[in-house]
């Protein structure tokens, strides 16, 4: 039997209502006690005076590339990104090549993240075939092979038949459905936010509205149908306020936000002078959008905080801005974000950021853990909140260098990652 | 060389009006070589000066080439359409390759925005910017306030109207930032669904053209950029020139010595009326000569001096 105790650390457990110092012990994996002063004979000990111990983090949002495009990341270098970062657990997005809409895919990926993953790997399946939008893919084969979700992410669900339909289905195999909300034609050929920056700039934008009006559409389809509804990316004020009034009436929706729409406006663009690791989609919105996003956060309307990781190849970047391929790297610096910027002033108290990163997704997925209670999986997350953080892309355990907070200087760091009671990742400085 | 401290010509936006001032005058100075029969000087001889064109233009090419030629520079130019970029070429590739020549300075067309931008950050020569997507197309600019400065001995105070597909345009952009930066009043016109958002931070904008042209000095019209539009931004060439195109009976709302100007190419029919480009307010051969003279001087200021700073 190998037993694990964490000593004297800080025990934040949302699902429990917990924030004092305890002790807890892990033995075969799973957590076994939290409690004052344990003591076991013949166990391993991990001093965590002075730190934080939380349930491990879960990202709803991430993409690892593999298969088909390994070059610009892989199950390996993705979960180890992850387990930096944090992480425990990762969800795999499907616009993989090909896209994971079947259960060989899918069954391809888990055997890899067996092999060679970090961290828990929980694939999503596609919403449709090969993601075209048309007809839907095989939910119950794609939930015996172990999907958790299923998303066309990286493309909307154009037509509100097929998501109706994706809405209903889905029930059958108690599968959420995560829409990327945007409105196919108004977002044509975007390069980022529409708005007065983008005109100075000469992009060609998106407007907040190709979000809002999809998210308004899925709430009243989730309605509709009672399917259950996730929204990604959350960046609009309007798209978050129509999720709060489908939850003020019980339609059964839930939401996410990163940390670069938390903490960045479309005026990252200028100032960067055009810098390709400015762009993702959604686009970084107007200061009004990113504060709204951030009350959402604070007043309960966005369930968990997910990086939607996208790394890419310096070639897919470092080209012209509209030619630059869509999005940024998050794993390994999502918690540092957060922890400087959000619960360093005050915004979001510490126990309701954990929540955020652990029960919250947990709870959106119906994934295992994300509470420390006994019983549960042995997967925790050790913070450090004075511990500074310097994002140097270079040291990255991600293929991928594309992130907008290169240079950044944070307090506050995940400094071990436990996963089914190993410790898979430790930052010693 | 002083007044002008930056290594590039990235845009307008980032000049501060006594930049601007130094490019004008030191166009100005200029502009009397090009009245001299022999029509060189040698204040550039030794350098090297790449023009890389992504867009097809003869106006701006050619202005680029004549100043060139006139002070001396060695100057080679790169329609990259016609090249290697069909090959499927990155921008950076191309440059890096152009850059193994060390030219001192790369003038680019692109129809990417920020694509000067990005060429200033990976490569080491001089950056000029000949046009970026809708961003910016500073010489225009510059020479087009050269010529209202020529004809109405200043710029400060004068009404100009800028009507057309703002949307679009870098012109208008360039425009903007320069005549509202020397105390111009500007005033912008175009359909609703041709004025980008946000634009009226910059100066007001109307929706009638009579009332944008009321009591102006200049009209700066805009071409209809058909080939960079997705889908209808408004009905028809027919409703468009009655609405919003630059009439003889609108050029009367005007002050008597109202000057228009055109950047080029026109939409006869559509934008403007034939007898309006022809008419005796046009400048466009004025534009041409200040073109050059305006692309002289931004020459000499990034390549004559000791060198600057940074943009
Ligand atoms: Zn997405």
């Amino acid at each position: 039997m190998s037993r694990l105790l964490i000593k004297g650390g800080r025990v934040v457990d949302p699902a429990q209502r917990l924030d004092a110092v305890r002790d807890v012990l892990i033995e075969d994996g799973q957590v076994v006690s939290v409690g004052a002063k344990l003591s076991v004979r013949g166990a391993q000990v991990i001093d965590a005076g002075g730190l934080v111990v939380c349930p491990g983090f879960i990202d709803l949002h991430v993409h690892l590339r593999e298969p088909g495009r390994e070059d610009k990341e892989t199950i390996a270098t993705g979960t180890r990104a992850a387990a930096a970062g944090g992480f425990t657990a990762v969800c795999a997005m499907p616009n993989t090549a090909p896209v994971n809409d079947n259960s060989g895919i899918t069954r391809f990926i888990l055997d890899q993240a067996r092999s060679e993953g970090v961290v828990r790997v929980h694939p999503i399946g596609a919403i449709t075939r090969g993601s075209r939008g048309e007809e839907l893919a095989e939910y119950g084969d794609l939930k015996e092979s172990g999907c958790v979700a299923v998303s066309d992410d990286g493309r909307p669900v154009a037509s509100a038949r097929v998501m109706r339909r994706a809405l209903e289905y889905a029930q059958a195999f108690d599968l959420p459905v995560v829409d990327h909300c945007e409105e196919p034609t108004l977002a044509e050929r975007a390069a980022m936010n529409e708005g007065p920056v983008a005109t100075l700039l000469g992009l060609r934008g998106a407007p907040a509205a190709a979000e809002s009006i999809m998210v308004e559409r899925d709430v009243q389809l989730a309605e509709l149908t009672g399917g259950r509804l996730h929204v990604a990316h959350l960046s609009t004020a309007a798209g978050a306020d129509a999720v709060r009034r489908g939850k003020a009436r019980g339609v059964r929706v839930t939401a996410e936000a990163t940390p670069h729409h938390l903490l960045l406006t479309d005026q990252a663009v200028k100032d960067s002078g055009y810098d390709a690791s400015t762009k993702m989609n959604p686009p970084l919105r107007c200061e009004a959008d990113r504060r709204a996003v951030v009350e959402a956060l604070r007043d309960g309307t966005i369930d968990a905080i997910a990086t939607d990781h996208a790394p890419h190849t310096v070639d897919d970047k470092k080209v012209e801005y509209e030619e630059a391929a869509f999005g940024v790297v998050g794993l390994e610096t999502a918690v540092s974000l957060c922890l400087d910027r959000l619960v360093g002033p005050g915004l979001v108290p510490l126990p309701r950021l954990v929540a955020l990163l652990s029960t919250g997704p947990a709870r959106v997925f119906g994934l295992p853990g994300g509470t420390l209670a006994p019983r549960s999986p042995a997967d925790v997350t050790l913070l450090a909140l004075d511990r500074p953080r310097k994002v140097d892309p270079a040291r990255f355990q991600s293929k991928g260098r594309n992130t907008p907070f290169a240079g950044w200087t944070l307090k506050g760091a995940a400094v071990m990652t436990i996963v089914g009671g190993s410790v898979v990742w430790k930052d010693d400085k | 060389m002083s007044g002008y401290p930056h290594r590039h010509l990235l845009g307008i936006e980032s000049l501060e009006p006594s930049e601007i001032v130094a490019v004008l005058d030191t166009a100005e100075g200029l502009r009397e070589i090009l009245d001299r029969p022999l029509k060189k000087v040698p204040a550039l001889r030794g350098k090297t000066v790449v023009n890389l064109f992504y867009e097809p233009s003869t106006r701006t090419r050619a202005s680029f080439e004549v100043a060139e030629k006139v002070l001396s520079a060695d100057s080679l130019s790169i329609a990259a359409a016609a090249s290697s970029v069909q090959k499927g070429e990155t921008l950076l590739d191309t440059a890096k390759n152009l850059e193994a020549m060390n030219p001192d300075m790369i003038v680019l067309r692109h129809s990417a925005a920020g694509a000067a931008h990005f060429l200033a950050r990976h490569c080491r020569a001089s950056i000029v910017n000949a046009g970026d997507g809708a961003h910016e197309h500073p010489t225009q600019a510059l020479l087009d306030a050269l010529t209202l400065r020529q004809r109405k001995g200043r710029l400060k105070g004068l009404r100009v109207a800028i009507v057309g597909d703002l949307l679009h345009s870098r012109v208008a952009r360039s425009n903007v930032w320069l005549l509202s930066k020397m105390g111009a009043e500007v005033v912008l016109c175009a359909p609703p669904t041709l004025v980008p958002p946000g634009i009226d931070a910059l100066a007001p904008v109307t929706h009638r053209i009579d009332e944008a042209v009321e009591g102006a000095d200049a009209v700066m019209m805009l071409r209809i950029q058909r080939e960079r539009m997705t889908g209808a931004f408004y009905p028809s060439d027919r409703e468009y020139h009655v609405r919003f195109g630059l009439t003889e009976a609108r050029v009367k709302r005007a002050k008597k010595d109202v000057l228009i100007l055109h950047p080029g190419p026109m939409n006869r029919g559509v934008e403007i009326a034939s007898e309006v480009a022809d008419g005796p307010y046009s400048v466009i051969l004025d534009q041409v000569t200040n073109g050059v003279a305006v692309r002289m001087a931004v020459l000499l200021l990034l390549l004559g001096g000791g060198g600057g700073g940074e943009s």
